[in-house]
């Protein structure tokens, strides 16, 4: 076989994939773009940056994976990374970014204002845009509300094959048993976490989607999910069968994580990073992101969706959501100790 | 005949990016990781690595003689359906298999209505689909493809004369096929299995929708939930491993029978009785059925909610992209396995031939490890491809050379190298062995490489979803972005057009492959 005949089969393609490079554009010169790596779905922030871009004039390109790829991603790309905004759907990753000198520190009245401390990075290289309240959810007809109280009472042994739980391999369990050490400490946050696998009715699930819809069908009475896929559930059946239960209210607060965002080391355009930070934190921004996810604001003084007000206000934990980030690696341990897969 | 040293370099430059990732491999071995990996062996590795290991032989095993099985029914045998089942039973290939598991998961546990309702009417009980056996199941049912597609192309090249000979020896036709037919198709079936063990090695989308715990998501635990790239780097490198044992098992089982043969005229199919017709018929339309037909009608219900308002304009551009990628990919991966393989053939130095196997065991890497290990090293050393499609491109090549590999390296061992030799004597050209005796036998075998590594690249996503241009979205990624936040009824949609999107190739593929109608 004649190899010359090949190569020149194998250079033409890679002729043609010169074709589909998008070049960098020379007629945005007019406002420089933001560029944003999230973590955050297409369709849960694209409305809103085009929103954002019709608003301020400020186009923003952004590119959606996992936050722990994006984060390689940037540490790869280093200075010549594109990207302004680490966009993640949590708090650890943020720490994450942050702690391996990914982030930025950036002072701005207007954050400081509209977001609470405890949502904040108190280096303040990273911001919460919305809350992601994880809490105790019941079977209205097999649960008497009073007899919850606490996440940690569900490892008593009357809930023994009643209790339903993710998997503990997705993040929102590792903030929360993250937050639980924090608040207990390691020893104890074990003690609970073998209880609660003692106590469970079926393996755990791949989503919180399944953990809600097997309380509804009778496999088990209780479960811990974010707030959210109950809202999504309940817009499309009214009537399913699972309420909300606002945990640890005697205590340290119900849990929650942060959907948020920070500007990156290696910024081009951190000033258009940042606006569109301040713009997302108030006013129309700040309702639209949070609500068109069920999720709750960060800024107190925006209304939150009418469905997610219909559960009830709630004290949300009064530690600062950066400890979710710094022991998460630890949290993950105890799972693994405790047997929760 | 290709000069020596030109055979090795294609060699070693279609195993750079490989080697590049299994270098960043090892070297995660030398790096110091904290103690996240003696957790990880504590606490989750044994059974992680024992789960993964009944997983691979469960799945191979089950893949290889569903397959098999099905490839013979319909390469040699007459029954109602033939014609219909020798291309639609590839169709399980363009569904990705964590939506085949979360399809398994809605319809089949405990709370689906099915259930609920077999349970309510007849105290039905069954063992849950979120289990090892579960993930084995779906695993199966969308991988045995391979083996039926690779298998199917080795039967139908397989030469009447062997079974004449065997029956002018005395044998009957059932002998003649185990006794000379299944050897003959044997190394094609080990290749196949071979693919299907790598794939189902690095598989983390289908054991994360079930929750079954493997070295693959032992690896995510440790790189997303403990922030330790290096230790997941360090479990990749036990799948390597393991892949690279697997391909020496397969290389070896493959010396034993290796065969030759000559081409003549092909296989005639004989009609089956029409009882055992009918059984056939029944086979391959419930495994049909199960894989493709039932997780469809899923989809179906599950889009129809929301068809109007997620299917618009934009579903054109995912398509052509998706389709562009998937296409572009395959070509390039088909054109440099077939050029491997040639250069396999000849003597080739001794650096190249340690160095090839290694070109395909990026298969067994999971793609987010494997697009990472490659993205650094690439954007750091040629910092101007960024935005460019060139790392995605070569990301493809690494994971899925393989995929490319397996059919036509099968191919071509069927053919003797005494065609080879006796073409050089009559003093024919390179080229001119490769258009009249080389393609006609092998072009089965390429367009079988061609349609797995289509289909296995339109469904592609870690990769895709690092390496892609800004805005660049195809129906793959529109299916992660819709399940990130486990929106799965919307999820359908995208999904159902990457299901038609794969339809097409599959069945010109059937039309174009030899005696396949």
């Amino acid at each position: 076989m004649r190899f010359g005949s090949c190569t020149h089969v194998v250079s033409t393609v890679l002729a043609a994939l010169g074709l589909f490079a998008t070049l960098p554009s020379s007629a945005a010169k007019a406002a420089e773009p933001v560029v944003v790596y999230s973590a955050r779905n297409e369709q849960l922030i694209k409305p809103i940056f085009d929103r954002f871009t019709a608003e301020s004039g400020i186009p923003v390109r952004f590119t959606t994976a996992d936050a722990a790829v994006l984060i390689e991603r940037l540490a790869a790309e280093g200075k010549n990374s594109p990207a302004d905004l680490l966009m993640t759907v949590d708090a650890g990753e943020l720490w994450n970014a942050s702690n391996r000198g990914l982030l930025r520190p950036t002072r701005s009245k207007i954050l400081e204002a509209n977001i609470p401390a405890t949502l904040r990075d108190p280096g303040n290289r990273w911001v919460g845009l919305s809350q992601r309240a994880r809490t105790i959810v019941y079977h209205p007809s097999r649960v008497d509300p009073r007899t919850l109280s606490t996440y940690e009472a569900l490892a008593d042994p009357v809930w023994k094959a009643r209790l339903c739980l993710r998997s503990s391999k997705k993040v929102y369990n590792q903030s929360l048993v993250a937050m639980m050490i924090k608040a207990r400490g390691e020893t104890a946050t074990e003690t609970t976490l073998r209880g609660w696998v003692a106590n469970l009715a079926a393996p755990p699930f791949a989503n919180d989607n399944q953990v809600m819809e097997a309380i509804a069908a009778g496999q088990c009475d209780v479960g811990i999910v974010n707030t959210y896929y109950l809202g999504r559930m309940l817009q499309k059946q009214p009537e399913f069968p699972v309420k909300v239960f606002w945990a640890n209210q005697r205590g340290d607060g119900t849990h929650v994580n942060v959907s948020g965002a920070g500007i990156t080391r290696h910024a081009r355009n951190p000033a258009g990073a940042q606006a569109l930070l301040e713009w997302l934190s108030a006013g129309e921004a700040q309702r639209l992101f949070a609500g068109s996810n069920m999720e709750y604001p960060v800024n107190p003084n925006v209304e939150i969706d009418p469905l997610v007000r219909s559960w009830g206000s709630f004290t949300p934990s009064r530690i600062n959501i950066v400890e979710a980030g710094r022991r998460q690696a630890t949290a993950v341990r105890v799972m693994d100790r405790a047997g929760w897969r | 005949m290709l000069a020596r040293w030109r055979a090795s370099f294609v060699i070693l430059l279609a195993a750079a990016p490989a080697v590049v990732v299994l270098l960043g491999l090892a070297g995660a071995w030398l790096t110091p990781a904290g103690d996240t990996l003696q957790h990880q062996w504590r606490y989750l590795l044994p059974d992680a690595a024992r789960n993964t290991l009944i997983l691979v032989m469960t799945v191979a095993l089950g893949a290889a003689l569903l397959g098999t099985a099905l490839a013979a029914l319909v390469a040699l045998y007459e029954f109602p359906g033939r014609a219909f089942f020798s291309w639609s039973l590839l169709l399980p290939l363009s569904i990705p298999g964590y939506v085949l598991a979360a399809v398994f998961a809605g319809s089949l546990d405990y709370s689906s209505p099915l259930y609920s309702w077999l349970r309510e009417q007849f105290g039905w009980q069954w063992p849950s689909i979120r289990s090892l056996g579960g993930a084995a199941l779906v695993l199966m049912l969308t991988l045995f493809p391979y083996v039926y597609l690779i298998a199917r192309v080795a039967f139908e090249s397989a030469a009447q004369r062997y079974l004449e000979a065997a029956s002018l020896l005395g044998r009957t036709r059932r002998q003649a096929t185990r006794e000379v037919l299944l050897p003959l198709v044997l190394p094609a079936v080990l290749a196949a299995t071979a693919l299907v063990a790598m794939e189902t090695l690095a598989d983390f989308g289908v054991v994360a929708a079930l929750n079954v715990d493997t070295l693959t998501t032992a690896l995510y635990r440790a790189w997303y939930g403990m922030f330790s790239l290096v230790t997941a780097q360090q479990v990749a490198g036990l799948l390597v491993l393991a892949a690279l044992l697997l391909l020496a098992l397969e290389h070896r089982a493959r010396s034993w029978v290796r065969v030759r043969e000559a081409s003549g005229p092909v296989l005639q199919r004989r009609p089956l009785p029409a009882l055992t017709a009918a059984l056939a018929t029944l086979f391959a339309s419930s495994i049909l059925g199960i894989s493709f037909a039932w997780p469809v009608m899923h989809l179906l219900s599950w889009a129809s909610a929301h068809l109007t308002a997620d299917l618009d304009a934009r579903y054109w551009g995912y398509f052509v992209r998706s389709l562009m990628l998937a296409g572009l990919g395959a070509l390039l991966i088909v054109s440099i396995s077939t050029l491997f393989v040639y250069a396999r053939r000849n003597a080739v130095g001794r650096i190249a031939r340690v160095v090839a196997p290694f070109a395909t065991a990026g298969y067994a890497i999971p793609g987010a490890v494997l697009a990472v290990g490659l993205f650094a090293p690439m954007t750091q050393a040629l910092p101007w491809l960024q935005g460019t499609l060139f790392v995605l491109f070569v990301a493809y090549i690494t994971r899925f050379f393989a995929v490319g590999h397996a059919p036509i390296a099968a191919g071509l061992a069927r053919l003797p190298t005494a065609l080879d030799e006796s073409a050089l004597l009559l003093g024919s050209r390179p080229l001119e062995r490769w258009q009249h005796i080389h393609w006609p036998l092998l072009k089965g075998s390429v367009a079988a490489a061609f349609v797995l590594t289509f289909v296995d690249l339109m469904k592609e996503l870690p990769i895709t979803l690092l390496t892609r241009p800004f805005g660049f979205e195809t129906l793959a990624i529109r299916v992660f972005e819709l399940t990130s936040e486990g929106e799965w009824e919307r999820a359908a949609v995208p999904a159902l057009a990457l299901v038609l999107a794969g339809l097409w190739p599959l069945k010109w593929l059937a039309g174009r492959m030899p005696h396949a109608t």
